[in-house]
């Protein structure tokens, strides 16, 4: 369709691209105002694993079944211990290490000697549910190597996260999508 | 040695029991083993976060898929185009990219980058924000047409559509303004997104959703069958930025591709009721009473405004419950004056940490305040609608033709086949004409 020619200015037409202008200039102005003086890049969800109290949310309330949060193991934090309080049920010594007895109830954490007293554990994430019971476990009887993250091969990176929302302890952060890890570090990685 | 690794754990666990679970326990119980065997620390995998160029690539298909849309409804005037470019925006930015952030929910990111100082909004965001609104200021909503995947979601259900009485349409129209507002004012207050929370069709990009919000997406397809994109027309928050645009477009859908003959048979083309009769000639009443009615309403509009503005005084703090603090802080003086005998999962997370009960209602206060501006801000606004629709129900245009209603048309192109006149090129005389 040929566009109609326009006639010389007329007062209709000039106030129309009056409007037009100020809306173009109201809608860049809002954009504008939302961008800080540090412009941002992408931000990806991620957990501070120093705030997170293992309330178990993290496996329900994620909008992807199961959840885009799992649990990792940060093994420069882990003390390899024998009796692990991530591994075990409580009241380890009347149990012995068989699957019954594991704390984690999809049997995801794998158990493997390693040398004299020292037990390697491994997180299996494709049995990972995000429940936190080792990550409770862990914390509360160990020095805390297991924690939850937010795993990006999974996350959707909802505009809002839908556990962010209900954390109890506000554990969840926008963080850069460059480092999108809030990993425990012990001190042989802090020596590095 | 080994001995005291069996009994240590037992022993801290003991302690722990005994002192109710101290739930950010101290690091570092047990020290870091010397291995002797050469075993080597297994590195944590971390899989890297969708990298920024597919975010670009996500913005560049955007704007191709917005200038497509403006070139199928301007210049080639065809609904079947238009229509396979709405299913591939439905696979795209639907199913494939699972509906975020899309166009709808980015008025939050950008309320929220402007009112908060912690936020910082990804560029991308932005560019999301402004790309539908600045090609709807040029081409109408040829982002409702064929790009938006929640209008193409209720677009392929539109089975037998009833038109919906115009009364019950007006009065319908009020809810997307509400909800922008509401929807502003609690991304802008950091309480929620609730845009994003409540998206009925987002669960099914997703595959998957709670059992309430798949209910709620299924009844709004089922009733789309009958009302045609019930969401675009009665609560989308972003069609109202659109619908401000489009009026003021450059260039619109036009349903003739010359001059209207005034044939009746596009007349029951649209299924959104968007297309404006001729207006009848002869006008109803005198000038003076119209004239009259004008004024009146124009004396009535600060009153309206003031009428929202107060309302919104009286709704600050029922509002302001939507924050998750608040609640938290109204939650807490509640259990400490024994008024609520349990805790709930929240207000023990809170008694555990070392924070003191003042700084969260302090904390409560600020937010409440906050919701005091925006509440009557919004109740303005609100009422500033109000009298602005009565203000443009009360004032006439003559009409000779049929046009589509550039507010609420979504540019579809439905009733571009119905139009019998052939496109011919303009002689001077219409030409002329036109210009007198």
């Amino acid at each position: 369709m040929a566009e109609p020619e326009k006639p010389p200015v007329s007062r209709r037409s000039f106030i129309a691209n009056g409007l037009r202008g100020a809306a173009a200039l109201a809608a860049a102005a809002a954009a504008g105002a939302a961008i800080p003086r540090s412009a941002g890049g992408q931000t990806v969800w991620q957990i501070d694993p120093y705030k997170c109290t293992q309330c178990e949310r993290c496996e329900t309330h994620c909008v992807l079944t199961p959840s885009a949060v799992k649990c990792v193991h940060s093994y420069d934090v882990c003390g390899y211990c024998d009796l692990c309080g991530g591994y075990h049920q409580p009241s380890p010594l009347e149990h012995d290490t068989a699957a019954e007895n594991q704390l984690c109830p999809t049997a995801a954490i794998r158990r493997v000697h390693v040398e004299g007293q020292y037990f390697e554990y491994r997180i299996d994430e494709s049995l990972c549910t995000a429940c936190g019971k080792c990550v409770k476990g862990c914390t509360s009887f160990g020095n805390g190597s297991l924690h939850m993250q937010v795993r990006h091969d999974r996350c959707v990176n909802c505009n809002q996260c839908a556990i962010a929302r209900v954390c109890p302890s506000s554990a969840f952060l926008r963080v850069p999508a460059g480092r999108p890890y809030l990993l425990k570090q012990g001190a042989r990685t802090k020596k590095d | 040695m080994p001995a005291t690794r069996r009994i240590l754990p037992a022993a801290v666990l003991a302690l722990a029991l005994a002192s109710a679970l101290p739930l950010r326990a101290q690091q570092a119980r047990f020290p870091e083993p010397e291995f002797e065997t050469g075993y080597r620390l297994p590195q944590v995998t971390q899989p890297s976060a969708r990298s920024l160029a597919l975010e670009i690539a996500d913005l560049a298909a955007l704007a191709a898929a917005l200038s497509l849309s403006a070139y199928l409804a301007l210049k080639e005037r065809s609904r079947r185009p238009i229509f396979l470019l709405m299913l591939a925006s439905l696979l795209y930015f639907g199913f494939w990219r699972e509906g975020c952030v899309c166009a709808v929910g980015s008025i939050q990111n950008i309320a929220l980058g402007i009112f908060s100082s912690e936020y910082r909004i990804p560029l991308t965001a932005v560019a999301i924000f402004l790309l539908p609104l600045l090609s709807t200021l040029m081409f109408g909503r040829v982002f409702c047409a064929a790009v938006c995947p929640l209008g193409a979601a209720q677009d392929v259900v539109v089975l037998r559509p009833v038109r919906v009485p115009a009364g019950l349409a007006r009065f319908l129209g009020i809810l997307p303004p509400l909800y922008l507002g509401l929807a502003v004012l609690a991304a802008a207050t950091g309480a929620d997104f609730l845009i994003c929370r409540y998206d009925p069709f987002v669960g099914f990009f997703r595959m998957g959703a709670t059992f309430e919000m798949l209910l709620l997406g299924a009844a709004f397809l089922l009733a789309g069958t009958v009302v045609a994109r019930p969401y675009c027309r009665f609560l989308c928050p972003y069609g109202v930025l659109l619908q401000w645009m489009s009026r003021l477009s450059r260039r619109h859908l036009t349903i003739t591709p010359s001059e209207c003959t005034q044939c009746r048979l596009c007349e029951d083309s649209c299924p959104f009721d968007a297309i404006l009769k001729p207006a009848p000639a002869r006008e109803p009443e005198s000038r003076r009473a119209g004239i009259r009615r004008l004024g009146w309403l124009l004396v009535l509009l600060p009153f309206l405004v003031a009428a929202g503005a107060g309302a919104g005084i009286l709704a600050h703090a029922p509002l302001s419950r939507i924050h998750p603090t608040v609640r938290l802080a109204e939650r807490v003086v509640l259990e400490k004056s024994g008024r609520l005998p349990d805790t709930t999962l929240e207000s023990r997370t809170f008694y555990e940490t070392d924070k003191p009960a003042e700084a969260l209602l302090g904390q409560a206060r600020a937010i409440r305040r906050q919701f005091r501006t925006g509440s009557i801000l919004l109740g303005a606004f609100l009422g500033l609608v109000v009298g602005c629709r009565l203000l443009a129900l009360s004032v006439r245009r003559k009409r000779t033709d049929y046009q589509p209603d550039r507010g609420g048309c979504f540019s579809c192109g439905r009733c571009i086949p119905y139009c019998p006149v052939e496109k011919k090129p303009e002689s001077l005389e219409t030409r002329d004409e036109r210009a007198g």
